[in-house]
């Protein structure tokens, strides 16, 4: 892959003042099995600017990917909104919103079972312009060969074979590939490279960097690692048990966490480094069910610094420095100064 | 060296002496080659790997996807299928020779001494039996439990490895557990017999790094508490830095490079070794750093290339290279052993390829001879 030496992280100064592409408010996701009801999103919100990469991280089990369908629409929200350029999804006529959803194309965890093992690549990669695409047949081919490279695989001895014959790394070039085919102006990756190998992962994540900038993508990027997370994203959004706990630049995140989760996830992460000593400790305990989460703060049971305010009441999300959200009552960060109150409560 | 072993034909009971009395190594490799005939050709998965391994130590096994770590685990453990293999070399444990023995012999010694925890733990335990009875079968056999004692006992276990209310998850099948927890049940069956040594292939591949961590400090923890050894395999050089004694790093079915753990970091001679630690992201690196990634993927182990295996990837690679095979040696300390012509120094290629400076070497137990110039 030769594209342009991409560096994600370079535009966060300008993504700030750049257009909000999408935008999530009070997204709640619902799953019923019988009487019983799970809340696998619980109210959040967010918003994604053009031209940034904003990444999803947490635990397995905690709402990542249910919220990336949603995105797409591919999951039905219970309440909430989710506005793509402009443009609410969820009252959109079926054909309407066929439409825009080419324009917000979802690549996933699992690369080879993703694909159809009955297809041959180049229709596999197809896919999208036959749905969607005119164009005479030449010129279908010319842009699957032009993909396919741009995407470091060979179209000419790659293209009439089948996914199982590709390794994991390889059937993700050739996701990504399909994905791009339907010219998306944005991209939501659901753990890309959590299946596989750290070398792989690499050449991976460098791809995704370098395909963001020659095709102009805004993306979410959602994994369980931070250090991969904070490696592709501008802005990290962690999520715990369906709610969003902290939001914040990539950088600041990583130099002052404000969330006790969020340290621990720092902690957790394999620094391939002997000398490396851990100042905190790692998670104990299992992510609670989400049929019955915690009161109050839904990260108590396993917060070192609980207190008894956080069973009795929800901590809001809110600003600790501009940019900088958390939700948790005792934040490891101090809360921007409050702005000062009238002389009339001194005596 | 050479100890006496169980002979071929021998399906008595094996003696194995108490942990106190053993001498190291415990485990001992030597030449191991495990080929696979295939319709295509020969794989040669593992080709002559030797190690050892002390009595309640770590050594971490890296190297990408398809390296041969697998076929090396199950190679040590004598698991391998029936037919089509091609295999050589001698598996010294604990003083009996595996590679002689009769399956019953095997049997024998598998849980009890020497365990496996696998890859995938949803298909290595059997998904239509309860957990509980999975582990409680072992205990019968090898420790001669009846029903009640052996139940109390998987209890116990269970619940040392972090299962909540294990009164209750006995019953359960594997399906009903996260992906955690099915790992912490895997690791409650490699250990229930107390075994010596417990090879763990990749053992938190696929799960989060939350559960990684906790599946990690419990494997520790129990290895520090029962004195067992323990052979860690892993993609990841991060997921053995601090936790294992010694690491061997393998790329095409060989052994490249290993040494003390901290030397293997702050030495590093192995230009692979270097390429597999640059390709992790660092939390510490500002967002948006490029990753190092090594170009192109390991080689066809039916053809893999002449001379050094690495070389076709190789940033480092000159003619003499692609025309010899480097040996494994050392150079300087004696516990470090790497397969380079041009091995790094300070980061930098040694030898008239780079700025480096040119290293002593040392062939494998033979004399000092200064390392060649390059054909080129
Ligand atoms: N179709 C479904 N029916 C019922 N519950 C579901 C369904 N899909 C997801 N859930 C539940 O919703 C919660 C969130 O699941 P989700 O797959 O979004 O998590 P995730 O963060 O992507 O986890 P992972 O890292 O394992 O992919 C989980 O408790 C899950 O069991
Ligand atoms: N039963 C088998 N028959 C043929 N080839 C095999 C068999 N098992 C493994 N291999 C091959 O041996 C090589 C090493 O595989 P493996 O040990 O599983 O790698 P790793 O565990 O390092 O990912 C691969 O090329 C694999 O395809
Ligand atoms: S609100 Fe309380 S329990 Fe929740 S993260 Fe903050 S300190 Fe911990
Ligand atoms: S022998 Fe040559 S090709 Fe192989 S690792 Fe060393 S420098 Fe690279
Ligand atoms: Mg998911
Ligand atoms: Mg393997």
């Amino acid at each position: 892959m030769t594209g342009p030496a991409a560096t994600p992280g370079t535009n966060a100064g300008s993504a700030a003042e750049a257009p909000v592409m999408l935008e999530v408010e009070h997204l709640v996701v619902e799953f019923r099995s019988g009487k019983e009801r799970v809340q696998a999103v619980s109210d959040i919100s967010f918003e994604v600017r053009t031209g940034e990469t904003l990444g999803l991280v947490g635990e397995s089990g905690c709402g990542k990917t249910t919220t990336g369908r949603a995105l797409v629409q591919v999951q039905p929200a219970t309440s909430g909104s989710v506005r793509f350029q402009g443009q609410d999804l969820g009252r959109l006529s079926k054909r309407e919103l066929r439409k825009t959803r080419t324009r917000i194309q979802m690549i996933f965890q699992d690369p080879i079972s993703s694909l159809n093992p009955r297809r041959r690549i180049r229709d596999i990669v197809a896919e999208p312009l036959a749905i969607w695409g005119t164009g005479s047949a030449e010129e279908r081919a010319a842009q699957v060969r032009s993909m396919l490279e741009s995407v470091g695989i060979d179209p000419d001895t790659a293209g009439d074979r089948r996914p199982q014959e590709f390794s994991g790394g390889q059937c993700q070039r050739i996701s990504i590939a399909r994905a791009l085919m339907a010219k998306p102006s944005m991209l939501i990756c659901d753990e890309p490279v959590s299946a596989l190998d750290v070398s792989v992962q690499a050449q991976i994540l460098n791809l995704l960097a370098d395909l963001k900038a020659a095709f102009g993508l805004t993306m979410v990027f959602i994994a369980h690692d931070l250090a991969v997370v904070k490696n592709v994203s501008d802005r990290v959004a962690v999520m715990y048990l369906g709610k969003l706990v902290e939001l914040a630049d990539s950088d600041d995140l990583y130099r002052s966490p404000a969330h006790p989760y969020t340290e621990a996830l720092m902690a957790s992460i394999p620094e391939p480094d002997p000398e490396h000593v851990s100042t905190h400790e790692p998670l104990t305990g299992e992510l609670p069910s989400p049929l019955n989460p915690p009161s109050g703060c839904r990260f108590r049971t396993r917060c070192p610094y609980v207190q008894d305010r956080c069973a009795s009441e929800e901590p809001p999300l809110r600003e600790v420095s501009p940019g900088h959200q958390v939700a948790c009552h005792f934040p490891l960060r101090q809360l921007s100064p409050v702005p000062e109150r009238p002389a009339a409560t001194t005596v | 060296m050479i100890r006496p072993t169980a002979g071929r034909g021998n399906a008595g009971t094996l003696h194995f002496p108490d942990v106190s009395d053993l001498a190291d190594p415990l485990l001992e490799v030597e030449d191991l080659v495990t080929s696979f005939r295939t319709t295509r050709g020969t794989v040669h998965a593992v080709d002559r790997v030797s190690l050892t391994v002390n009595r309640g130590q770590t050594l971490g096994v890296v190297g990408e996807s398809g390296s041969g770590k697998t076929v090396l685990s199950r190679s040590i453990m004598g698991l391998l299928p029936a037919r089509d293999v091609l295999r050589s070399g001698t598996v010294r444990f604990a003083g009996h020779d595996l590679t002689a023995m009769e399956p019953a012999q095997l049997r024998q010694v598998w849980g009890a001494q020497l365990s496996m925890i696998f890859q995938d733990p949803m298909t290595a335990l059997n998904p239509v039996v309860r957990i509980g009875r999975q582990i409680t079968e072992s205990l019968r056999l090898h420790l001669k439990m009846d029903r009640k004692e052996a139940t109390a006992t998987a209890i116990e276990l269970l619940r040392s490895v972090g299962i909540p209310s294990p009164e209750q998850r006995i019953r359960s099948y594997p399906f009903q557990l996260s992906g955690g927890m099915r790992q912490r049940v895997m690791i409650a069956i490699a250990l229930a017999c107390a075994p010596r040594l417990v090879l763990a292939d990749e053992p938190t591949t696929g799960l989060d790094v939350t559960v990684q961590a906790q599946i990690l400090d419990l494997l520790a923890a129990m290895q520090q508490e029962r004195h067992m050894a323990v052979i860690l395999v892993t993609h990841d050089l991060g997921v053995v830095a601090k936790r294992a004694d010694d690491i061997a790093v393998m790329y095409a079915g060989r052994i490249v490079e290993r040494a003390p753990t901290r030397t293997l970091f702050a030495h590093t001679r192995m230009p692979y070794t270097r390429a597999l630690m640059d390709s992790i992201p660092r939390l510490s690196d500002p967002s948006g750093t490029r990753l190092r990634a090594i170009g192109g993927r390991p080689p066809d182990l039916i053809h893999p290339p002449t001379g050094c295996r690495f070389s076709p990837r190789c940033p480092y690679v000159q003619d003499k290279c692609r025309e010899a095979d480097p040996p494994l040696r050392t150079a300087g300390s004696p516990d470090h052993l790497f397969a380079c012509w041009f091995p790094l120094v300070d980061g930098v290629p040694s030898g008239p390829s780079g700025s480096g400076q040119p290293v002593t070497l040392t062939t494998n137990g033979a004399p000092n001879n200064a390392v060649e110039a390059p054909a080129s």
